[in-house]
């Protein structure tokens, strides 16, 4: 089973995307612990931080690529699963700091303390403990987009409506979480970490430790994507994407892959949302705002929609981008160019960066192929029999 | 209605009495029609008539306001949802050709055959020699062997419709719905295709809906014509085409 899904899902391209990040994930931590500072090749360590954020971007841009490039799902509300699945790894943070909080309560979060809370919510039990976050980490966004699925893909929501109500998802919880009583810290959110199984999370080990992990994680979701898109399933997906009615005719149950699809698809945005807070330090309900979640969508369109590789490196040249010009002095107009952006793509680019190359390079090597396929042909024609036409 | 064990009618299909409006139009009116096993039947009418309605009633797209739809003798069409009615056995070819046009030609036909459609199942799917016969086959019937990995979006317009019919026989349903077959067909092609339904009736239900009288001349077949949802006239071709009123509604003077 393995080895026929591995060699099924890395092709060429593909492999090449994992050997890169591979070499990412070691190369920079190495370079960053062992070259002396200062000197030519060592990435220093906010370097280290802000990549690192990137590639939890290329995560979520991957789980957003996996609904809306193979089949058709538009959520404007994916910021939500990475938010949540921060939210978890923060609450695990938090409950880390102990007594060292600027209260020193060893049993409630400094915010709680000033609340004037008495004791922990019991929805915070269980926190304290790595393996329990790590699974609510999956278990929290998957729940939420199976139900909100279970909901919308019965009821046949679909296009801008569904769009729709996923913004008004997001945006809901925005709302509750920066409420002071929702019990997750308010409009401050979660921060002040200090160590996380241990570790110092301002080190430069545990920084570099955490961008290598984020590469693994960008590795592994890539390899369940394509696995899922290489498989017959994925070819359903396509199906539901350019022609659902057809498809239910065929005898699929369309709303059980949209549901499928989706709610993995969260469980991978969770995961990217849960490396982003170690390597930021915070998690705030900002990162429930709509735009954030229309942000990632314009990734994933740059790069190159139902690419899987485009929505990654999509990911990692807007934000580039976005740090470039944010901390220079065309920082006010960055919405005005993410906005120009997106429409020059959507005219000029319609296929984003991965797409566009490859329709170019596409029939190069088809080309390639069929005169490699003629050549063949050829050859057994002359053994059966001479050919007529000469 | 108490049809659970037993079959309240020999017919294959059997409609009675099926109302359905949209907003007090009334596009389906008391319509009544029985489909015997193995038959073929072409039903003509003019545009609006209820043809394609009564395609979606049959295949579970739209719900009937009143009236019954067997299907088998037992099964009631009206409780099930297209998912259900399509592995029952009915598929259904659409009036303007929908084939997946960013998949392969080999790939449309995978996913049309009738084999396991649970989502675990085509996760973890595995090709086997028996399907890839199949597909040989259905690439055979439907001329398209040279271009199976073509994508289906490049073919022309007569090839699309040949695509869906193959994707039917891919289904192996027992009843093939089949709406304007010919539609943008020359007339060689239009031949082809009156040939290959006639092949398929061999074995199947087959329910046709065409505009094209020469083509529904050439099938032989029973002809029902609708006119405002309901059926104006049955019989051989000769018998509906000299029918007064199908030449007033339908056919011009």
């Amino acid at each position: 089973m393995t080895p026929h899904v591995l060699t099924r899902s890395l092709d060429r391209g593909a492999t090449i995307f994992v050997l890169v990040v591979a070499a990412c994930g070691v190369l920079i931590p190495l370079s960053n612990l062992l070259l002396p500072a200062g000197s030519l090749f060592q990435v220093p360590t906010y370097l280290v931080a802000l990549w690192g954020k990137y590639v939890c971007y290329a995560i979520l841009a991957l789980s957003i690529d996996l609904i809306w490039g193979y089949c058709g799902i538009l959520s404007l509300g994916h910021g939500a699963f990475f938010a949540l699945g921060g939210y978890a790894m923060g609450m695990y943070l938090m409950r880390q700091i102990g007594a060292r909080g600027v209260y020193g309560n060893p049993n409630l979060p400094d915010f709680m303390v000033f609340l004037n809370w008495q004791k922990l919510p019991w929805y915070w039990s269980g926190f304290d403990m790595f393996w329990f976050a790590a699974l609510m980490v999956i278990v929290v966004p998957g729940l939420l987009a199976f139900c909100f699925g279970w909901f919308a893909f019965r009821s046949r929501v679909t296009g801008v409506y569904l769009s729709i109500i996923t913004q008004a998802m997001t945006y809901a919880l925005l709302l509750g979480f920066f409420r002071n009583d929702f019990g997750f810290g308010g409009n401050n959110g979660l921060t002040d970490f200090k160590d996380i199984l241990g570790f110092n999370v301002q080190a430069d080990g545990t920084r570099a430790a955490l961008f290598a992990l984020s590469c693994l994680g960008l590795i592994i979701a890539f390899l369940i994507c394509r696995a899922v898109v290489t498989s017959k399933l994925g070819k359903v997906l396509i199906a539901i994407r350019d022609a659902e009615s057809r498809t239910r005719f065929i005898g699929y149950r369309v709303e059980s892959y949209k549901l499928f699809v989706f709610t993995l698809s969260a469980c991978m945005a969770g995961v990217a949302g849960a490396l982003y807070v170690p390597q930021v330090g915070i998690i705030n309900p900002s990162e429930f705002a709509p735009g954030n979640s229309i942000e990632a969508v314009i990734w994933v369109a740059v790069g190159g929609r139902g690419t899987l590789a485009g929505a990654a490196l999509g990911a990692i040249v807007v934000n580039y981008a976005k740090t470039f010009f944010t901390s220079g002095p065309l920082a006010p107009y960055w919405l005005f160019m993410l906005g120009a952006l997106f429409i020059l793509v959507t005219l000029l680019l319609p296929k984003g960066i991965v797409g566009t190359f490859s329709a170019w390079w596409g029939p190069f090597k088809e080309r390639r192929l069929l005169a490699a396929d003629a050549a063949s042909a050829a050859r057994e024609d002359g053994v059966s029999e001479p050919n007529p036409a000469e | 209605m108490n049809v659970m064990d037993t079959r309240a009618t020999s017919a294959l299909l059997y409609l009675d009495g099926v109302h359905v409006s949209f907003d007090g139009f009334h596009a389906i009116n008391n319509l009544s029609l029985t489909l015997a096993p193995g038959e073929m039947r072409a039903i003509i009418g003019p545009n609006g008539a209820g043809k394609t309605t009564m395609m979606d009633i049959i295949t579970g797209k739209t719900k009937p306001d009143e009236g019954s739809v067997l299907f088998d003798g037992i099964t009631d069409l009206t409780r099930l949802d297209e998912t259900r009615i399509a592995e029952l056995g009915i598929g259904r070819k659409f009036q303007k050709p929908t084939v997946f046009e960013s998949q392969t030609i080999e790939d449309n036909l995978l996913l049309a055959l009738n084999v396991d459609h649970s989502v675990r199942g085509t996760l973890f799917w595995r090709g086997s020699k028996a399907e890839a016969e199949r597909i040989d086959r259905v690439l055979e019937i439907i001329r398209l062997t040279d271009a199976r990995r073509r994508l289906a979006g490049s073919l022309s317009h007569g090839q699309k419709q040949w695509l869906e019919i193959g994707m039917l026989l891919a289904q192996d349903p027992k009843l093939l719905l089949v709406d304007e077959p010919v539609a943008g067909m020359t007339d060689v092609e239009t031949h082809q295709t009156a040939e290959l339904l006639k092949e398929i009736n061999k074995e199947k239900t087959v329910m046709v809906v065409e505009h094209d009288m020469t083509f529904v001349r050439e099938l032989g077949v029973k002809v029902t014509c609708l006119h405002e949802g309901t059926v104006l006239a049955e019989g051989t071709i000769d018998q509906v085409s000299s029918n007064e009123r199908v030449i007033e509604v339908y056919l011009g003077r």
